[in-house]
């Protein structure tokens, strides 16, 4: 059982990493991101070509630490968030923002955000095939834990960069001003426009937010798995699920979500098929949707 | 041309007009929920799901012999068509019920993100129960009606009257039921659920209604495809695809018209199956295996330009200006 | 000199006009209230004059310059702040950070002029730290009026600021707004409670989004028939 916690919490984490993003944008501009998915992707394709081109520096090709990856996997995060980041300003300000201004009703972007998601993954799949991509090759070394507890000493790494995260934007939405000015836009737009606030800059500023994290969970999700087109897509079901149990626009909301929803589809494997997890995650969700419909952390 | 060209290019038209009738007929089934009565059922996948194996499972005979060694399914009835048909709207509007008496109340995007995930569930319990279905190697050999008929190389033109005649008949009551005074509370509903409360209609009760009437229709929809196609699977019913390509052709063809239900239902398909064709014909060999994805990009950029130049569809709603 | 002047504006909703051919003028260092009932377009007209709602036709302008096409969060940078009526606090946020909000755009920090925001309003000093969502209907008032005031803004607008207020409240606030005056500020009062009249220099009576009289509060408060038509005395 020890085990199987361990295992949730590994699983949880890597849902919460991708779910911080879309519980921002959710929180700030109403938009429910169905692109979220593949933009994580992106970001970790993006990353891939970067591997790919370091792939001729020598010294890039030593490998980090204890960890499956090398340097060139860790310098390739910086142009996948530059690139995310740009990505992300750029739909906002094509799809979403055109949107926003003609008072569009909140499923018209959501329809607009399955077209994005589509144009995205249809581009992956152009570029790079629907074959399946690696950032390194060789094995991944485990580390063996006492109650026979076995993890991959990547999922070391990827849970405190999850967590690291998660704290790094917790702080900054409480403690920064332009966080605070988040969190004001998210409650009342208008009112934030009153007192001055450039709100289409904030926008674009949570866009960038979102779209570093994006990036981040993308390499960390690759680096976890492998890369292919519907990585992303098919991650979006648990990331839903994790930012509505966890509340709307709530970043504790979604760490809490994650850990609940990971933990207990590794749990329920102690019954249940695998195969199941899936659907244990949903009913929790349409559990907690029917009896506390706003959330752990929701603002009633 | 020669008489084989042209006959298979015949049969291509064909099988696609079969195939965007059956998701014309799907289409028309969102729409009455979304369209007319403005329910986010992001579940759609289930119900047509919900349909195709039912009516699979009720036509089929039990396998016997070796079949029966590679073939699992709870039951085999072995009965006409027309029963399994039947069969696939009373199970996917009996599951409907339950799934709104527990939804409906939720606010309009929670309710989207709950059948969502009732969706999948149902998917993952298709692809597991091996007993009931076969598991994810799914049915095959679901019995085509009047195949005797003709030469198995012309079956496709039976189907497509078969199929038109369900999306006439599915039509015409639509239009009628719309106009109905029970459509007009519908549509009261989708407008100004506070107002047609207060005016002592049972909101719930209406919506309810909606809800079955149009997971009844995905289920005939859901049915006319298994036939169609012999086999399924429970991969083919992915809520994250099936579910948005049909919100994708109402959406195109106008929320709220079931004439734009039909026309988006037909481009969307169109470009789908259609794209794959000529673009394998000019992009260079080396690129062959990757030029079918391009359907995503062409069927994504639609989508988005749609909605931001012509919010209301290509069609539009009829008579009726729509707050969304 | 008039630090406000608003001429012959015509605004609405989409299908509907609701401000027919409104001009008034506001004279710096006074209170000039607009009175009316409800549905006369009071709120409208100050989402005009502050640039959340397009006009159709006519002008306004904040100290001789134009500010017809000038968008809302430029306001407060020309000195003009604005209070609505409702939901005019950030309910997720604390006082604290309320008050911060009021002065987003100071690059230097606000710390000095929130002491003395909570030296104007003792009972926001206690509660620092309690989100604005969980306060009374009279704390959310003075908080709104708080955040407003951050910047020291030269005129302020406020909205029904006694509405949904008990006897008591309703006295403190218009003290309140009448000390501010005194303290310099500009204001102008859109109100429904004709107590109003009694704290402002001058006055305007809007029904049926028309300009139905003007005068000094002195003139408006005597006149009966104006009370009776408008004022439901």
């Amino acid at each position: 059982m020890l085990e199987l916690i361990v295992y949730g919490v590994v699983l949880g984490s890597i849902i919460a990493l991708g779910s911080i993003g879309l519980t921002l944008i959710w929180g700030i501009t109403d938009l429910f991101n169905c692109a979220h998915g593949d933009q994580i992707t992106v970001g970790a394709y993006i990353a891939l070509l970067f591997v790919s081109l370091f792939s001729r520096i020598g010294f890039l090709q030593a490998k980090v630490g204890p960890f499956s990856f090398n340097w060139g996997v860790l310098l390739a995060f910086i142009p996948a968030i530059i690139i995310s980041v740009g990505l992300a300003i750029f739909i906002e300000h094509w799809v979403y923002k055109p949107l926003r201004n003609t008072g569009a009703h909140f499923i018209t972007s959501f329809i607009a955000s399955v077209g994005v998601a589509w144009v995205l993954r249809g581009l992956i799949y152009m570029i790079w095939g629907a074959e399946f991509h690696f950032y390194t090759s060789g094995l991944r070394p485990m580390i063996f834990l006492p109650q026979g507890i076995k993890l991959r000493v990547d999922e070391i790494f990827i849970v405190i960069v999850a967590w690291a995260a998660v704290a790094a934007v917790y702080l900054f939405m409480s403690k920064a001003k332009m966080g605070k000015a988040l969190r004001a836009l998210a409650d009342n737009p208008e009112l934030a426009r009153i007192s001055g606030i450039n709100t289409q800059r904030m926008i674009d500023w949570a866009w960038g937010l979102a779209g570093t994290l994006i990036a981040i969970a993308g390499v960390l999700y690759g680096i976890e798995t492998q890369l292919r087109p519907e990585m992303g897509w098919i991650f979006l079901l648990p990331l839903f699920a994790a930012i509505i149990l966890g509340g709307k626009g709530s970043i504790t909301g979604a760490l809490a979500g994650g850990l609940i929803l990971g933990i207990a589809q590794q749990v329920s494997t102690a019954w249940l098929s695998p195969t199941y997890k899936p659907a244990v995650a949903f009913i929790i969700m349409i559990l907690f949707l029917l009896f506390r419909p706003k959330g752990i952390f929701g603002k009633g | 041309m020669n008489t084989a060209a042209i006959a298979g290019i015949l049969n291509f038209l064909v099988s696609f007009a079969i195939m965007a009738s059956i998701y014309a007929i799907f289409t028309m089934g969102l729409n009455v929920h979304w369209g007319y009565t403005g329910l986010l059922n992001f579940g759609i996948a289930g119900f047509f799901a919900l349909g195709a194996y039912t009516s699979a499972l009720v036509t089929s005979p039990m396998p016997t012999g070796m079949m029966a060694n590679y073939v699992k399914q709870a039951f085999g009835l072995n009965l006409p068509f027309l029963v399994g048909v039947a069969a696939a709207a009373l199970i996917s509007g009996l599951i409907a019920l339950p799934v709104g008496l527990l939804t409906l109340r939720l606010n309009e995007g929670y309710l989207a993100i709950a059948t969502l995930g009732i969706a999948e569930s149902i998917r993952i319990f298709f692809n597991n129960e091996s007993w009931l279905a076969n598991g994810p190697q799914g049915l095959i050999g679901i019995p085509q009606p009047l195949c005797t008929l003709v030469p198995p190389g012309y079956y496709n033109y039976i189907y497509l009257v078969i199929v038109l005649i369900f999306l006439a008949a599915i039509y015409v009551a639509l239009e009628r039921g719309i106009r109905s005074p029970w459509g007009r509370v519908l549509r009261a509903i989708r407008e100004d659920e506070v107002m047609s409360g207060a005016n002592g209609k049972n909101v719930f009760f209406f919506k309810l209604q909606s809800l079955i009437l149009g997971a009844m229709i995905m289920g005939i929809a859901g049915a006319l495809y298994a036939h169609f196609s012999a086999a399924i699977q429970p991969g083919v019913f992915e809520p994250l695809f099936g579910t948005f390509i049909i919100w994708a052709m109402l959406t195109l063809g106008g929320t709220g018209n079931n004439k734009g239900a039909i026309l988006g239902a037909f481009i969307v398909w169109a470009l789908w199956s259609w794209s794959t064709f000529f673009i394998l014909k000019i992009v260079p060999a080396g690129f062959q295996t990757r030029a079918p994805f391009i359907r995503y990009i062409l069927i994504g950029l639609l989508l988005v330009v749609v909605v931001l130049k012509r919010p209301k569809g290509i069609i539009g709603e009829e008579r009726h200006v729509s707050k969304f | 000199m008039s630090i406000l002047k608003v001429e012959k504006v015509v605004s609405g909703y989409e299908h509907m006009q609701i401000l027919h051919q409104i001009s008034l003028e506001v004279q710096e260092g006074q209170i000039v209230s607009l009175l009316g009932p409800n549905g006369a377009g009071k709120t409208t007209l100050l989402r005009v004059i502050f640039g959340i709602l397009p006009l159709r036709q006519g002008k306004v302008y904040f100290k001789g310059e134009d500010i017809s096409d000038i968008p809302p969060e430029r306001m407060p940078r020309l000195g003009m702040c604005y209070v609505p009526q409702e939901e005019n606090v950030f309910p997720s946020l604390t006082i604290q950070e309320n008050l911060e909000m009021g002065a987003f755009i100071l690059k230097a920090g606000c710390k000095p002029r929130m002491e003395e925001i909570y030296k104007l309003f003792p009972d926001l000093s206690n509660r620092r730290k309690s989100r604005a969502g969980e306060l009374s209907g009279g704390m959310r008032q003075m908080l709104a009026i708080g955040r407003a005031l951050m910047l020291n803004p030269q005129m302020l607008l406020l909205d029904e600021p006694s509405s949904g207020l008990s006897p008591l409240l309703v006295d403190i606030i218009f003290e309140r707004i009448k000390k501010l005056n005194e303290a310099g500020v500009t204001i102008f009062l859109v109100e429904q409670n004709a107590q109003a009249l009694q704290c402002a220099d001058r006055a305007y009576i809007l029904e049926g989004g028309e300009m139905k009289a003007e005068g000094s509060a002195r003139e408006i408060l005597k006149d009966e028939e104006i009370g009776r038509l408008y004022l439901g005395r």
